[in-house]
Parts: structure tokens; sequence; C-alpha cells
């Protein structure tokens, strides 16, 4: 699985980070998300899942490859 | 109970949310949505943003395209309108009279934004809710334009913002005496500066008196001191109030919102989640409505989880979320975290000039929230402090 942002949307909300430490992280500057694993593992997927389904644009996905 | 029939009332980001949640968790039963607007689930923040000033087409908006509803099973009917809701038989009434019988509802029918009486027949007064509302007033966005804005909250002044960069003369009127006057002085005083830089007439301490009128348009506003200003076109920001009028005589308590215990359960198999909902926060000790997108989604999935442990014999959670909003004026990222209802003091904790600036804010002895104006490395850094006891010396940034 692989993780997809949508940077433009992104409103540094934090949500993913709570959700997913290992795999998003926040711009110092910006606050904007910054993927630090496009493809996680196993053991990351149920935190990329709820950063995905919590973050409030939407503009986090995970696609098949 | 077996929950074979759920029934979400409110096609918006909550509701999606909880769609989403249902099926994430397993719910493979029937699934029905309806909202009162004729679109599918759209997001609200970027209307009054990118939307306004047209840098956003609106069809970017959706929360759920076709596919993704028939992936998600969902019986999708938008212009839809509910009218009532019978706890004891467990049905929805529709207004085109139809009836949705279901084993568990959710109520996610958000807010109605304040009207001032006698002003509805006026063309050219808006309200700023729906993605029609949204295009109507950009519509009358035009350079040289005159608007008057009533009311500097989120909506007001964001809207204000790009009206006043796409050329349009704004007039900003606010009873409080700062922008945002629920922040206090400190970020209040950088916003007003920011609006007037920006060419903003900005009238805090400001009520308006009345909407002058010819035939079916609004000419002026005229306030409370006796101001009068003219107006090609007046947005009314003046806040919201909870969509339940389809619930008289549920019997649910819809005072102030849709009265929920901390699982977000309003009834035996009713639960309501995002701007309609007033429930029980535990950490808080008190009952709590929040009008920001970003409880919306986290509240529609904790009330769809609680919806089905209930029916399954699962684990419910307590909903005690820690809120964010997020505001853009100018350029400028303003981030709220925590609830800031009641706070009791501020201090600001990092103002290194050119507009940035970060104030934590206490209640009752502790961190209640922190405000970051373009500084998101320090609002992440007070994030484990909410909640906490008030430091007594300002925490390195």
């Amino acid at each position: 699985m692989r993780v997809t942002v949508d940077v433009d949307r992104c409103c540094a909300s934090g949500q993913c980070v709570e959700a997913a430490p290992d795999v998003f992280d926040q711009d110092d500057d910006t606050g904007l998300v910054v993927l630090r694993a496009e493809r996680p593992t196993a053991a990351q997927l149920p935190g990329v899942r709820r950063a995905v389904a919590v973050c409030p644009t939407g503009c986090l996905g995970l696609a098949d490859r | 109970m077996s929950l074979r029939r759920v029934v979400i009332v409110g096609a918006g980001a909550a509701g999606i949310a909880a769609a989403q949640a249902l099926r994430g968790d397993g719910y493979d039963g029937a699934l029905t949505m309806v909202g009162d607007e004729p679109h599918p689930p759209y997001d609200r923040p970027p209307l009054a943003k990118d939307v306004l000033a047209g840098s956003r087409p609106v069809a970017d908006l959706t929360l759920c395209d076709a596919g993704r509803t028939t992936d998600l099973g969902l019986d999708l009917r938008p212009g839809t309108a509910a009218v009532g809701l019978d706890v004891a038989a467990r049905r929805v009434q529709l207004a085109d009279g139809g009836t949705l019988p279901y084993d568990g509802v959710l109520v996610t029918t958000g807010v109605r934004p304040r009207q001032l009486p006698g002003t509805r027949h006026l063309g050219n007064v808006h309200v700023l809710r729906t993605v029609d509302d949204a295009q109507r007033l950009r519509a009358a966005l035009v350079p040289g334009a005159r608007l008057v804005v009533v009311g500097a909250g989120y909506l007001g002044c964001e809207a204000a913002a790009v009206a006043a960069t796409a050329g349009v003369h704004v007039t900003l009127v606010e009873p409080g005496p700062t922008p945002l006057p629920g922040l206090g002085g400190p970020v209040g005083a950088l916003l007003a500066s920011l609006h007037r830089t920006h060419g903003v007439d900005l009238r805090t301490g400001g009520a308006v008196r009345a909407v002058r009128s010819r035939g079916n348009r609004a000419v002026g506003v005229t306030l409370a001191d006796g101001a009068a200003l003219d107006a090609d076109a007046v947005l009314l920001a003046l806040g919201s109030t909870p969509a339940t009028g389809w619930l008289a005589g549920s019997g649910l308590t819809t005072t102030g919102g849709v009265r929920c215990d901390a699982y977000c359960a309003a009834a035996p198999g009713v639960y309501a989640a995002g701007d309609v909902a007033r429930w029980w926060h535990p950490a808080a000790g008190r009952y709590v409505r929040v009008e920001h997108r970003t409880n919306a989604t986290a509240q529609g999935i904790a009330a769809a989880h609680n919806l089905l442990a209930a029916a399954t014999g699962g684990a419910p959670r307590p909903y005690e979320p820690v809120a964010y909003a997020w505001s853009d004026q100018y350029g400028r990222r303003i981030q709220i975290l925590g609830d800031l209802t009641g706070h009791d003091g501020q201090r600001v904790v990092d103002d290194p000039g050119d507009g940035h600036l970060v104030v934590a804010y206490r209640r009752a002895g502790r961190v209640a929230g922190v405000v970051a104006v373009d500084r998101p490395r320090v609002l992440r850094d007070w994030r484990p402090l909410v909640d906490r006891p008030w430091p007594d010396t300002v925490p390195p940034t």
C-alpha cells in the first residue's frame, strides 16, 4: 500500500501526526504534512487508516500500488 | 438489537464520516443518507476561502463522488429533507411524505445561518453556508463594489479578506472590540491591523440598527451610532443555530443542539455528530457543541463506532477530543487548538514580530488552548500541554 498526499489541501491540523507519527510529520515552517514513509509497514497501516479517516480536508489517501 | 438499517439525516462532513466509519467497522446492512440540499456531500471550509476567491472549482469540493457512493453501498438521497423523527417507532419522516424505518439513526443536520429579521426578501443580502450561497456571493464580489460584512467571526473575517483582496470596498462591522473577539486582545489586535492594512473599514463596537432597502434590494446599513453605510451587497455573518427544527415533538432535548451523552447518544438508537450535536465532554466536564470542520469528521466517526458498539455488544468510547480549527486570512493561517470558551487568562508566549504570534489561554488553572498565527511549530509544541496545569514559566520555543 502507498500513502498519497494532496498537500495543497492540507490545513496543518496535525491530526495525521497524532494518528501515525512514524508515517507523518509536519513542516517546521508551514505546518503542512510531510510524508516520512510512503510505503507503510503492516504494523503502521492501522494508524495510517485512522489518519486518512480523521484528516479534516481529506488530503490523505491509500492507494493499492 | 440487531442493526440492519441505518439512516443518516444530514449529508455533510459528519454524515459522510459516519457512513465511511460504519462500513470501515464492518457494518454491512442498509445505509441511507438524506440531505435537504440538492448536492451530494461536500466540504464547507473552502466556501469562504478558495471558492469565494474563485481559485477552486466547486466540483472539487465533493466528499463522496458517485464511485465512492457505490463503494460504500450508500443509498444517497440529496434534496430530501427530513421533517420528523419518531424515536419510539424508530422512523424518520420525510418532507416528500415518505418514511424511513431504522434500527439506528445518526443526526448530522448541521446548522443554519442566523438572519436579520426583515431582510430575507432582499436579493443582495447574503448568508454563507451552502455552495449555492457561496456562488451567489462570489458573483457580487466585483472590483469597486461596496460590501458590508456584519459579524467578524471566522466566516465574516475570511469573506472580508477574500473580498478586499478582490478589490471590493469592504466594511466589516463587529459588536466586539476586535475581530474574532473570543480570542481576546493580542490576537484580535493583530487581526484588526491585518484587515485595516488591506483596506478594510473595520467598525468594532458597531451594531446594526437597520438594513436600508429599496424594493427587493438593500442599499445600505445603518449602525447603532448613526453611521450610514452604502452597500451594493451585505453579508450576514452572525453565527448559526443548530438545525433541529425537524426534531420538534421527537422528545429529544434540542436546546442549543441535540443533547447527547459522552458517547454521542441522544436516545436509544439515536446518535448525533457535528455542528448540530451538544454532547457531554467528560474531560471538559460540561456539555459542548463545536462548529468546526475537524470535529465534524472526528465526531461522525465516534458516533458511528458507538452506534455499532451498542448494537453488537462492543465497547463504546467516550468522545473527548482536543478541539482544532483554522482560519485563512490574507495568506495568514490562524490555528486554534483547544476549547477557549470561558478562558480566564492569556499570555503571549511567542511574538517574533512580522505578524506572527502565539498566545496561550488559561482556564481554572489549566491550559485551555493555544492560538498561533503563522507559527505551526510552536503550536505543535504546545499540543501536549492542553488540559495540563498552567505553566508558571513559558516553555522555550
